[in-house]
């Protein structure tokens, strides 16, 4: 172990809660991650001493916010190692910057016949966005499909992608099963084609390190609260000349240059894609859950947390009658599973009053359930505070589920 | 005689002999192993009531002035609330089934199940046992 776990434990407070009288066991991380003491410091710090509307303002606490906002922008810029500052676009989280790539730039650059390819493992933010694009400009969604063991085939992202293919929409890391996608590949592929690439790495940017211009991707996304920042925070990564080709989203304040009655200009880079306030107070704090994991080292948490997989995967895999869906060779902490003749909400209901809080249910990603022919899975998944021994209760507490539901 | 209310209250005493949730969940496992399967039949789209994690399907039918439930779960524990639902409506005039005022869950402890977050099908499926009540105390008035 490369860091001092009781430490890290110490600096989130609710990690001591006690659930229903229990000590919480909290293996809901791919939901969304607890927040460090700092991050709720600074949210509210910022609230009690420097808190103003950004941009324009002259004077001291608006420029105080700006920058501090700003200083974010700065700071992700160079977490993902973008070229420029103005390439990261503040959003709401995920969703809202998936949906942001869809109205501009599927608008304006993907059109009738043309298509859009995603896998079978894509969570439905990163399927029913292109559904409704497609709804709308005729345009075809293919699908790679899904292999036994949650992976997909290379050949068959081969055969998908085509001349035809106008934008490549993954998932870095599937929510539902843990897999780490050949990413280094399918932008490749994408390239060859003549094709845009979205990387939704929401499930990866916790867990290891990315470096957007060397893997050239086109668009990556993620939301600040699965790397421990505040919900409603999210990132849109683009590159800038497909960012400057793009219409802009949503119109209102700090998006214009100017306005009048006669015509309106559109600001910069990257204000065009930043109509109206933002969550200023949570941008601020997401610099700070930011600096949180790039001091615990990103290395660090992945070395960490691949230690906690593998200890976990080899406890729950002796359980009789349990079996893991998604054993792909490179996975990220998640384990989805089930107990033979036992359905998923019953064991969550079980577990729960133990004080461990797991998710069941399709996970967002139901053509992975459809896959598998399952109503949904039981999934444990884990960040760089759990430990060992939060598995071993999990071990227990899937064991008496077990006993008391069959 | 066996109102809605006595029975409510016949349950809240049946679970006031077990103080943890590890007896209490016993019994509702239980409960609902025992139950009579749906017939298959009555397992239609139509008799289904979307919940997001377990599934519920529910039937009902007019006998005698009486309004009967057929009710069941893929969830086991959802089945033996589905269960202890059926057991306190069914068999009821529909006007009563109706106007009921369901306190036995929250005094039994599982208010929690009833939470629309808890996406098993039971807010919605107590909706649609009063839907019966309503349509089918309106075609014995018209």
């Amino acid at each position: 172990m490369s860091f001092n776990i009781q430490q890290i434990r110490a600096d989130f407070p609710i990690l001591t809660e006690k659930i229903r009288g229990k000590q919480l066991v909290y293996l809901d991380n791919g939901a969304s991650t607890q927040k460090p003491q700092a991050v709720i410091d600074a949210e509210s710090y910022y609230y009690e001493h420097q808190y103003a509307n950004i941009h324009r303002g002259v004077h001291y606490l608006s420029q105080i916010g700006t920058d501090l906002y700003e200083g974010v922008r700065k700071q992700v810029q160079q977490f993902i190692n973008a070229k420029h500052e103005h390439e990261v676009i503040f959003t709401k989280g995920t969703t809202n910057a998936i949906n942001l790539v869809a109205y501009t730039f599927g608008r304006k650059f993907i059109h009738e016949g043309d298509e859009i390819v995603v896998t079978e493992m894509e969570h439905h933010s990163n399927i029913v966005p292109w559904q409704m694009l497609c709804d709308e400009k005729k345009c075809v969604l293919k699908v790679i499909p899904l292999q036994a063991d949650g992976t997909i085939l290379l050949e068959d992202a081969e055969k998908l992608i085509t001349k035809k293919t106008k934008l490549v929409s993954v998932v870095y890391v599937s929510n539902a099963l843990g897999t780490i996608n050949p990413i280094e590949e399918l932008i490749a592929l994408a390239h060859k084609n003549g094709a845009k690439i979205l990387i939704d790495a929401a499930q990866a940017i916790q867990h290891f390190k990315i470096d957007v211009q060397a893997m050239d991707a086109d668009f990556l996304v993620f939301s600040g609260h699965k790397i421990y920042g505040p919900t409603g925070t999210g990132i849109l990564y683009g590159k800038e000349a497909i960012l400057n080709g793009m219409p802009p989203y949503e119109g209102g304040g700090d998006m214009i240059k100017t306005v009048s009655f006669k015509g309106t200009t559109y600001n910069d880079l990257p204000f065009k894609f930043e109509a109206g306030t933002p969550n200023i107070a949570g941008c601020v704090a997401l610099g700070t859950a930011i600096k949180y994991v790039e001091e615990l080292g990103v290395e660090n948490i992945k070395a960490y947390e691949t230690e906690l997989l593998n200890y976990a995967t080899e406890k729950l895999s002796a359980i009789e009658g349990l079996k893991i869906y998604g054993t792909a060779a490179h996975k990220s902490s998640v384990i989805s599973f089930l107990l033979e003749g036992i359905h998923p909400y019953d064991v969550g209901v079980i577990l729960d009053n133990m004080g461990i809080a797991i998710r069941t249910g399709h996970h967002c990603a139901q053509p992975v359930m459809d896959h598998y022919g399952i109503p949904g899975t039981c999934r444990a998944s884990f960040a760089f505070y759990n430990t060992k021994e939060e598995v071993d209760v999990l071990v227990e507490g899937i064991l008496k589920a077990k006993k008391m539901l069959s | 005689m066996n109102t809605i209310n006595n029975i409510q209250d016949e349950i809240i005493e049946d679970f006031s002999m077990y103080d943890d949730w590890n007896d209490k969940y016993e019994y509702l496992i239980e409960f609902g192993k025992s139950l009579p399967l749906i017939e298959e039949q009555y397992k239609t789209e139509e008799n289904r009531i979307h919940g997001c994690q377990s599934k519920v399907w529910l039937h009902g039918e007019m006998k005698d002035d009486k309004l009967y439930f057929f009710a069941d779960s893929d969830a086991i524990i959802t089945k033996g609330i589905v269960g202890l639902l059926v057991k306190v409506l069914s068999g009821h005039i529909p006007k009563e089934i109706a106007d009921s005022d369901l306190y036995f869950i929250g005094k039994i402890g599982l208010q929690e199940h009833l939470s629309p977050t808890r996406a098993n099908g039971l807010v919605s499926m107590i909706k649609k046992m009063k839907t019966y009540g309503i349509a089918f105390q309106a075609n014995a008035n018209n």
